[in-house]
């Protein structure tokens, strides 16, 4: 075997430990989108609150379960694009979209997601809904982090920008809007579109 | 010449050194993943998955999931161990020249 063999070798080993642990296409352009729909979703609570609640929010009104509806059809709006265009980049990569890999990730983001979303109802239905900005942050961050092991690994700094929001704005509650809107809006169409170069346009 | 002599034999070839790059990171992989990952035949994959197993570097066991008999493999402590001792061997050798 000659030396250029062994670099082959090498090559090839690393290719396929990373092919067989992490699922790498997650698409860029989905947190751009999912960035869109946040400002937007944020922009018509702003509006809905100042408008009709003068601006401060009532717990059992219209206008409060206008922003929980508006905040589920921005999870709901950003998972769907989210789940259509990695399913597209997959097929062009000739990647299985339904695989270990992408299995062992989704369940790694999931699980901090989902407990975090249970708890922030929680909270919601305590009353101390000034908390909740902070909390979505921060579990949103801890899923990034956790998942990140099992995909492309930058998305855990990601992670790391929005749980240091969500601690700040825990700190801050009268900021946590302005704070929730940085994370979940600009961090990711900023994030979304350096993915979107680094990796996809290759 | 303590260089060559970590160069392994048993992993001088494609679809081992495959093998154990698989199982290096996974906890455990089955018949089909390491089929569709390394783009081997049926008879390929087993007469190499033996030969590993001959030696101890990975682990077999048979079970059955459902009705269906599923084979999966994962690598042994002895297999780590003689796939870092290869790589290195084969990182000193690449920087040599």
């Amino acid at each position: 075997m000659s030396d250029k063999d062994y670099l082959k070798d090498i090559s090839e080993i690393k290719n396929l430990m990373n092919k067989s642990s992490r699922f790498i296409s997650l698409s860029g352009l989905s947190g751009v989108l999912a960035g869109i729909y946040a400002l937007v979703g944020a922009a018509a609570t702003y509006w809905l609150v100042t408008t009709y609640s003068y601006g401060t929010l009532k717990l059992d009104g219209w206008v409060f379960e206008t922003v929980i509806l508006i905040l589920f059809l921005v999870a709901f709006f950003s998972a769907a694009t989210g789940i259509f265009l990695t399913t597209r980049k997959a097929k062009k990569n000739g990647d299985k979209m339904w695989d270990n890999s992408s299995k062992r990730l989704l369940v790694n983001f999931l699980i901090p997601l989902v407990v975090g979303g249970i708890y922030c109802m929680i909270i919601l239905n305590q009353g101390r809904y000034g908390q909740t900005g902070g909390l979505m942050l921060i579990f949103y961050g801890l899923a990034l982090v956790s998942a990140s092991k099992y995909s492309i690994g930058d998305i855990q700094y990601l992670g790391y920008i929005q749980i240091i929001l969500g601690l700040i704005a825990s700190l801050y509650p009268g900021y946590g809007f302005w704070l929730w809107v940085v994370g979940f809006g600009f961090m990711h169409i900023i994030y979304g579109t350096w993915m979107h170069f680094k990796y996809d346009t290759k | 010449m303590s260089i060559i002599t970590n160069i392994n034999k048993l992993f001088d070839h494609r679809i081992r050194l495959g093998i154990m790059s698989v199982l290096m990171v996974n906890e455990h992989a089955d018949f089909k993943m390491l089929k569709e990952l390394l783009g081997a035949t049926d008879g390929n994959l087993a007469s190499h998955t033996k030969a590993l197993e001959k030696a101890d570097y990975i682990l077999v066991e048979k079970q059955f999931i459902g009705r269906k008999p599923n084979t999966r493999y994962s690598a042994t402590k002895l297999g780590k161990l003689e796939f870092k001792k290869h790589i290195e061997a084969l990182e000193k050798l690449i920087k040599k020249t």
